[in-house]
């Protein structure tokens, strides 16, 4: 279990030519409590800047929050000792988006997906080597695909091999972060149903991170909506899409164009942008776009809670 | 050619083959591309990356990089003028004026050391020859066309003040600023988030309406297509696949790769059963088989398949698919009427018989 309870992660803005700071704090990710269950998938919407890929790295421990803390199975990250963050660091492994950049081009593919083993793991070589070629079959690769460099794959190949790697040391999570976004159409049906095969086969747990919502839906069975770094609604997948509570959940489920001509749809189309995350409205951060907006929604902050059984939300309409 | 529409097309390609000629070979990105657009239409070129779709729409415009890549064969009609046959000097007086186009990614293709007031304004003072107070009044008509709040304070601001979507807004303003009779976006949403995605479209759709502007539409996402194409030209390995209205392609995929690339899509309403592959890789371009190049992926593979690349196959009128599948069995001469584009099987090894045609 993996559970982060009001994570925060300011990063200092710089302004300009200005020495030292000025600019104040970048508030990418600000307050968000979120628990993934083995086995389970969350995905993880949201539009550019609403500190999807924040939260990521926070579950990965590359970056330590603001406030907050982090558990995994019942203890805090911080307090880890070196046992613990070698346990955590074998059982939480990542998938990044584009595998031209997230493979190391002067590896071969058997030291690339090896590297997660630490050196002093204790496994022979001979192990290793028989994992690497395991892990790689498993994914749809040949055994020997390992004496290879990575410009000899396709993109597609390529994530696969990144899904190797995340797989040789036996985790139970996995943060896949726009794990289909840089693929072609034809190739990313592949790798989705790759993803779902060894859910199923492995019993992994998945957190995936994506503004492609089909992408989402498709693995995912837990929803959760991020807006200007804060979580706008968290549900049961299905629910969430059949019955969107939060107006900005509504808008983005809205904005996904049908695979139907001429589809009549009650679309939503949202003014203005994004927040500045610098300086975010006051109240509900999405006041400022709401289309169902109240008076006190630009005054007081919503509370975070249950409308539903498994249905919560930050939102003054409920 | 007797179409549904009378009037002569703004735009006609027949043939159209750009190679690149690389030290590994002849790459041919472009490799026998036909199509007709008209006025006020909306086509879109859809297909996966390295399938030539980005390399027809540079080849329009004659911007295809040299030394390395070269138009080598075809014919690009554009009201009824060559634009091959043009000289340079000739089609930089045709690029931003009658044909503009809006590229993916507005971080670079906007100049980040000048202000976007500059660089609206350079567009319209070399096409219109204004100055001073009128190109001014120009440039805040572009801008505020597109939605540009408070144009005229944000005509002194650089392209790093603005959001992504108002940067698109700001490239699409400079390409429809000189009224453009064709408009070539290649992926233009693609750096957009969804709900600033669903406003550039809308907007898009808005402007061209009023302004009757063709556009060429380069997409992966067939969500796009379904949103505002009229017609669809699916492209695989550097041809055209399929083509038809945008209601025939979705009603009735006839090429197996169309009907492939819809059907891999993860949609909703679909719920959870296991995504239909395509299996296999895109083909090397310097290394086209003799015949259809979607052979090794097809499901529908025939014997002749792997020999001789298919003539297009009329499946209705404005309608057909390049395709043995599709094929009658001893083709019988097909109604020429209901074809769109004039030899459009290019140039393989082993051409088909123009009986077929």
């Amino acid at each position: 279990m993996l559970e982060g309870i009001g994570l925060k992660k300011y990063f200092a803005a710089k302004s300009g030519f200005a020495v030292g700071r000025s600019g104040g704090w970048v508030k990418a990710l600000d307050g968000v409590s979120v628990q993934v269950a083995e086995g389970e998938t969350l995905g993880i919407v949201g539009e550019s800047g609403s500190g999807k890929t924040t939260l990521a790295k926070l579950f990965l421990l590359l970056e330590r929050p603001t406030a907050g803390t982090l558990r995994f199975d019942g203890k805090d990250t911080t307090a880890f000792d070196r046992a613990d963050l070698k346990r955590y660091r074998r059982s939480v492994q990542a998938v990044f988006q584009d595998p031209y950049s997230s493979l190391n081009p002067r590896m071969r593919v058997a030291d690339i997906v090896a590297e997660p083993l630490p050196a002093d793991g204790g496994e022979s070589r001979a192990v290793v080597a028989e994992r690497v070629r395991e892990v790689l079959q498993l994914v749809g690769l040949r055994r020997e695909s390992g004496a290879l460099y990575p410009h000899e794959f396709s993109g597609g190949q390529r994530q696969r091999i990144a899904i190797a790697r995340a797989l040789v040391t036996y985790p139970k999570f996995l943060v896949l972060d726009e794990p289909v976004s840089a693929l072609d159409v034809s190739i990313r049906a592949q790798i989705l149903n790759l993803l779902k095969r060894l859910q199923d086969e492995l019993a992994l747990a998945y957190v995936i991170i994506s503004h492609d919502l089909a992408a989402a839906r498709y693995l995912a069975t837990r929803l959760a909506v991020m807006y200007a770094g804060k979580l706008v609604e968290v549900g049961e997948c299905d629910s969430v899409y059949t019955e969107p509570l939060h107006p900005y959940t509504e808008a983005l489920l809205s904005a996904a164009l049908p695979l139907r001509p001429g589809a009549r749809r009650q679309r939503i189309v949202l003014g203005g942008e994004v927040p500045d995350p610098v300086n975010p409205p006051d109240g509900c951060r999405f006041h400022p776009r709401c289309p169902r907006a109240l008076a006190q929604c630009a005054r007081e902050e919503p509370e975070w809670k249950e409308v539903k059984p498994g249905r919560f939300t930050a939102c003054h309409l409920y | 050619m007797t179409r549904a529409s009378d009037s002569t097309p703004l735009l006609v390609v027949e043939d159209l083959k750009t190679h690149f000629f690389t030290r590994r070979g002849v790459t041919k990105a472009v490799d026998g591309v036909s199509f007709t657009l008209h006025a006020g239409q909306t086509l879109a070129l859809v297909g996966e990356s390295g399938c030539g779709k980005s390399v027809t729409c540079l080849s329009l415009v004659r911007l295809v990089p040299e030394p390395a890549g070269r138009i080598v064969g075809g014919r690009v009609l554009f009201e009824g003028q060559d634009l091959l046959q043009k000289s340079s000097a000739e089609m930089r007086r045709i690029r931003g004026k009658q044909i503009a186009m809006v590229l993916q990614d507005p971080m670079t293709s906007l100049n980040p050391a000048l202000t976007i007031g500059t660089q609206v304004a350079e567009v319209v003072r070399l096409h219109q020859g204004l100055r001073g107070a009128s190109l001014r009044q120009r440039v805040l008509e572009a801008l505020r066309r597109l939605r540009i709040s408070a144009a005229d304070t944000r005509l002194s601001h650089y392209p790093h003040q603005f959001s992504g979507g108002m940067r698109q807004r700001v490239s699409s303003a400079i390409a429809l600023s000189c009224g453009p009779r064709l408009l070539i976006a290649d992926e233009p949403t693609t750096s957009l988030d969804v709900t600033i995605q669903a406003q550039y479209l809308d907007l898009l759709r808005e402007v061209q309406a009023s302004a009757g502007v063709a556009v060429i539409l380069v997409t992966h996402d067939f969500g796009i297509v379904a949103a505002i194409a009229d017609r669809v030209a699916v492209m695989y390995a550097g041809r055209i696949v399929e083509m038809g209205s945008t209601a025939q392609i979705f009603d009735r995929p006839s090429h197996p790769y169309t009907r492939a690339l819809l059907r891999c899509l993860p949609a909703g309403e679909r719920g959870r059963q296991p995504l239909v592959e395509i299996g296999g890789q895109p083909p090397d371009l310097a290394r086209l088989p003799d015949g259809c190049p979607f052979v090794p992926r097809c499901p529908d593979r025939r014997a002749i398949c792997e020999t001789r690349f298919p003539p297009a196959v009329a499946i209705a009128p404005g309608h057909e698919a390049h395709c043995w599948a599709v094929a009658p069995e001893d083709p019988p001469a097909i109604n020429p009427g209901a074809i769109e584009t004039v030899g459009g099987y290019g140039g393989g090894a082993t051409p088909a018989p123009p009986h077929l045609y």
